[in-house]
């Protein structure tokens, strides 16, 4: 039998593997392209593993203070997505 | 009247003409007069303190540090310079109501006099030099602004730029004299100074100090090799003339002599300076001025003349050479305003000054020729007024005074300029006044003599004139009692009745050499004018222009490489700079021991580092695509915030992703007007030349982070202050929240108001830009790519309407508790409008901007005033700007919170940081407008709800 905790840093490691490969597979992604829509959606795909990323920190620190820096991300991350799909749909994002 | 509110009337009082200027020309002039009088009246109680012999002084701290105190003194000098400035002032005002026309801004001329007059008797009353140096510095400011006060007239503008350069660069000259002065007195209080005159004269600093102090003298009381200022700043109204550039503000360098007197005078090389720069400024000037043809010139001319003489005689060192100069202050402050006054009515009234049309006026305009004529025989010393009592007790002065060769010489050379003076002064009657009676016609303007208002005011001085000129007894008193407070304790008030008639003596053959010889040239003016005219002279304009040219020159000379307008070349010096000085300190200094080993490595920090390093090669490289290069700043800021959330700064994480957003969509709107890819701009070697520079900087800032993060800082850092004081002092337990709107609150607000001056600098920029031709090219753009067709998707529509309420309530979560846990206004302004912002995209800037009831002007104006009212609201419990209070109370059934005074500076920074972001990203968006896609006033292009409910819409839209 494995203790909890044990446990929870397994976790923990294996789901930060996952989250910066993930990353790295990304930007590698952004940097090949080949369109520019493919390159915008890579971004927004690293804000999602931003997010992972912060959530996995607060875990593995034990403190409560980096949600709300996830949580805004969240919330507001996909603004910079649409501006930029904007920007290549229309030229103009506020029109 | 407190000393403090006879000096604050004028100031406060210049305020009232500018407001009142619809009220109409009247009450502009007459407010202008009241508060004179007021401040007049204010001097007058404090007479009988005068004429007891005290002195009245009252004062404040402002810099004790500095030794910069607002203290104030009236002592005789200061007193009778005061009645000068106000009494003449109060006449000026009268005259200048009725002398400018009705186009001419009548408020803004008041506005500026009285801003001139409070700066004039905060000269004449302050016990602080600094202070002194403050209101010097003011006067200059306040007459280049009335000399220019015309701003139509290129004469009025160079000529106020050039008495600006002149006299501003003596005020920097006295600056430095001054503070040597208070060096070594110990004290910048001129009550200190004044009983120090030993230790001064004694000290090696004092011929430097001296010659720094008279510099600045010099240059505001036109004294050679400075005197050619004057005469060009005659472009400005006669009524300015009169008051600043004759009777009060070239006399404060006279002033402040005459103030110095007891420290600085007595010494050779006081007498050595200050006596051969005022004998010669008054030779020269007299002569100049006999052949000057515009009536404003001559005069000009003639008060270089006369302020030469004052200076002369204050050079002396005696104590009766200081008598006489403060009694020809008074004569020549009472004829040469009157004489001024009336060729400014000559100028009136037959719209020329020149004296060769002019001549005749005798008969047309009997009352200015009884003013000029008494004014200008006073001036070249005529018995029976007043000019001729000091002119006759300078003559006395100077006939024993000994300079450089000969004995006669200073004798000689101050009859001769006597007697070029009696020469203008008939020029001045004779040719403008006397003569054949003319026909009316064959002036430029019918002449005739105006209304009381203009003539009034001077005639009043020649009354003085006259009664002083009849019965000195009467100014007797008075002159000895400011020469008193001159001299001081140094000498004793010369013995001597000020009267008319002292026997026949040298002084009195010389008077009459002047004048009769001043008759004999003006007889043989016409072939002394040809003389003249063959002479070659140097111009003083065009050698002020040539130097000035010289300087601007070699001022480009040194700046252009440096300063062209390219960042790149910035931050190339920049870090070369910094690069040199590092390499300096390393060299140089020494370096502590390593406290802390380096920690290991994990391998998610490494992708993370390897992410941003990627993302920043990659944009130096790939930097010409620039949506690319855009999207790669986006990879930064992502892992920058990651960083710092790894780094357990939440509060930096939240700041940087919400400002990441907001610059990515402002990034975007300015990309909309420019090509998609930047040209290849500078040759290879440059850009080889710019890498290295940037990889040895980059190089030297790692190295230097890496060598600090071993060590501790030689000193204690201020953070453990912060953290130490952070709840116990500022009730938060938020530090980075408590120092920005409590310990740096003052920065803070700083910083807010740059915020809001650069928004609103975003804006004019628009504005002028959309009001000029540009107009035309941007309505008519014409995307160089095919668009998609749809303006306003309803997903995203649906999207931002669903989340508004969720962001402005996370912003208000964020704002409120900012002060104990990550968050505060300046997060939660950023949150708010990118909230906001989301709708402008969506739904279209003309839908949001129907729904938009705040200008971002006015909630930029709010914000700024709630932090600086709330920064205020600390006066009134007595507590110094910003201080912060804090309480914890209980309203059932909530807990027991925290209301702090920093919650409402935090709001005022959340409303300035809103506005500031909306009103830069609205002005952007509002230059994307374009003349054939229509506003739409929908929310989206497709709504089920809308085709349902009006099926026959008529698609033209009629």
């Amino acid at each position: 039998m494995m203790p909890a905790d044990e446990l929870m840093n397994l976790a923990i490691i294996v789901s930060f593997a996952a989250v910066a490969v993930s990353q790295v597979l990304s930007m590698v992604r952004l940097v090949i392209g080949p369109s520019t829509g493919d390159r915008i959606l890579a971004l927004d795909t690293m804000v999602v593993n931003a997010i992972g990323l912060i959530v996995l920190i607060g875990l593995w620190q034990g403190t409560q203070l980096f949600f709300e820096a996830a949580l805004i991300i969240a919330m507001l991350g996909f603004v910079s997505t649409v501006a930029y799909a904007r920007f290549v749909l229309r030229g103009d994002i506020i029109e | 009247m407190s000393l403090f509110l006879i000096v604050a009337l004028p100031f406060l009082g210049a305020l009232l003409p500018g407001l009142m200027n619809s009220a109409g020309r009247q009450a502009v002039g007459g407010v202008t007069f009241t508060v004179s009088l007021a401040a007049f009246i204010g001097l007058l109680t404090n007479l009988p303190a005068i004429l007891a012999g005290e002195v009245v002084q009252t004062g404040f701290n402002w810099f004790p540090q500095l030794g910069l105190n607002v203290t104030l003194m009236l002592d005789g000098l200061g007193f009778f310079f005061a009645l000068l400035i106000l009494g003449i002032g109060m006449l000026i005002i009268v005259y200048g109501r009725h002398y400018l026309a009705r186009e001419d801004n009548m408020g803004e001329f008041f506005t500026y006099l009285l801003l001139f007059q409070g700066a004039m008797v905060g000269i004449v009353l302050s016990d602080n030099i600094l202070l002194l140096l403050i209101f010097w510095e003011l006067t200059s400011l306040s007459s280049f602004l009335l000399i220019g006060y015309w701003k139509h007239l290129e004469a009025g503008r160079q000529g106020a730029r050039m008495a600006l350069t002149v006299t501003g660069m003596g005020g920097l000259a006295m600056i430095g004299g001054m503070l040597i002065l208070g060096n070594i007195a110990g004290s910048y209080d001129l009550s200190v100074i004044l009983q120090n005159r030993e230790a001064i004269q004694a000290d090696p600093l004092y011929v430097p100090a001296l010659l720094l102090i008279l510099i600045g003298c010099f240059t505001k009381s036109a004294q050679f090799p400075f005197h050619f200022w004057l005469p060009h700043a005659m472009a400005a109204p006669t009524p300015v003339s009169a008051y600043l550039h004759s009777a009060t503000m070239v006399k404060a360098g006279i002033f402040l002599m005459a103030r110095m007197w007891p420290v600085l005078s007595g010494t050779p090389e006081w007498f050595y300076v200050v006596t051969t720069a005022g004998l010669i400024t008054m030779v020269l000037g007299a002569v100049i001025a006999l052949f000057k043809h515009d009536l404003k010139a001559l005069l000009a001319f003639s008060t270089v003349s006369h302020l030469g003489l004052i200076t002369m005689l204050l050079g002396t060192g005696t104590a009766f050479g200081a008598m006489v100069a403060v009694f020809h202050i008074l004569n020549h402050a009472t004829f040469k305003a009157a004489l001024f006054m009336s060729a400014g009515i000559v100028d009136h009234e037959t719209k020329t000054r020149d004296i060769r049309i002019l001549g005749g006026l005798r008969h047309l305009m009997p009352i200015t020729f009884v003013i000029a004529t008494l004014g200008a025989l006073s001036m070249a010393g005529i018995p029976l007024l007043n000019g001729f009592l000091s002119k006759e007790m300078m003559l006395k002065e100077m006939e024993k005074t000994y300079l450089f060769g000969p004995e006669w010489l200073v004798p000689a050379l101050v009859t001769f300029g006597s007697l070029m003076s009696a020469a203008y002064c008939f020029r001045l009657i004779g040719h403008t006044f006397l003569g054949k009676k003319r026909d009316p016609e064959s002036y430029p303007a019918k002449p005739h003599d105006p209304g009381p208002g203009l003539w009034l005011p001077p005639a009043i001085l020649i009354v003085l004139v006259v009664a002083i000129g009849v019965a000195p007894f009467l100014a007797a008193p008075f002159v000895k009692l400011v020469t008193a407070s001159v001299i001081g304790s140094v000498a004793e008030v010369p013995d001597y009745t000020i009267k008319i008639w002292h026997g026949v003596n040298t002084p009195l053959i010389m008077s009459i050499i002047a004048i009769v010889g001043g008759l004999i040239v003006l007889a043989l003016f016409k072939p002394l004018l040809a003389v003249w005219d063959k002479t070659p002279r140097p111009e003083a304009k065009s050698i002020f222009d040539d130097i000035i040219a010289a300087l601007l020159m070699w001022a480009r000379w040194a700046i252009h490489p440096l300063h062209n307008g390219a960042f790149t070349r910035y931050a190339m010096i920049a870090t070369i700079a910094i690069l040199a000085a590092g390499y300096h300190a390393w060299t140089t200094g020494t370096v502590g021991e390593a406290v802390r080993a380096v920690q290991p490595i994990g391998w998610v920090e490494v992708a993370g580092w390897v992410m941003l390093a990627a993302a920043t090669v990659g944009l130096a490289s790939l930097h010409h695509n620039r949506l690319l290069a855009l999207i790669l700043i986006g990879i930064v800021g992502l892992m920058v915030s990651v960083g710092f959330v790894y780094l357990s700064a939440p509060d930096l994480a939240m700041t940087q992703i919400t400002v990441e957003v907001v610059t990515i969509i402002l990034l975007l709107l300015a990309l909309n007007f420019l090509p998609n890819v930047t040209p290849e701009e500078s040759p290879l070697w440059k850009r080889i030349r710019d890498v290295s520079v940037a990889a040895v900087g980059g190089l030297a800032a790692m190295a230097l982070s890496y060598h600090y993060l071993l060590r501790d800082a030689v000193v204690a850092p201020i953070s453990e202050f912060h953290l130490a004081n952070s709840y116990k002092g500022g009730g938060g337990t938020n530090v980075v929240n408590v120092i920005l709107v409590d310990f740096r609150g003052f920065d803070t607000y700083a910083e807010i108001i740059v915020l809001g001056i650069a928004a609103l600098l975003i804006y004019a920029l628009t504005e002028t830009l959309l009001s000029g031709p540009v107009r035309a090219r941007l309505l008519n753009r014409v995307p160089d790519k095919p668009l998609s067709g749809t303006q306003h998707p309803m997903m995203m529509v649906v999207l931002t309407r669903v989340m508004m309420p969720v962001v402005l309530m996370v912003g208000f979560y964020i704002f409120l508790r900012g002060h104990n846990e990550p968050g505060g206004g300046f997060i939660a302004g950023l949150v708010v409008s990118i909230g906001v912002v989301m709708q402008y995209m969506a739904s279209g800037f003309a839908w949001a901007e129907d729904r938009q009831r705040f200008p971002y002007h006015g909630i930029i104006g709010a914000g700024v005033l709630i932090a600086g009212l709330t920064g205020i609201g600390s006066w009134f419990v007595g507590k110094p700007f910003m201080t912060t209070d804090f309480t914890y109370v209980r309203i059932p059934p909530f807990q027991e919170f925290e209301l702090a005074t920093a919650l409402l500076f935090d709001l005022g920074v959340f409303l300035a940081v809103l506005g500031a972001v909306m009103l830069s990203l609205e002005s952007f968006s509002r230059l994307a407008r374009r003349a054939h896609i229509k506003d739409s006033d929908e929310p989206m292009d497709i709504d089920p709800s809308r085709d349902q409910a009006v099926p026959n819409t008529n698609p033209e839209g009629v």
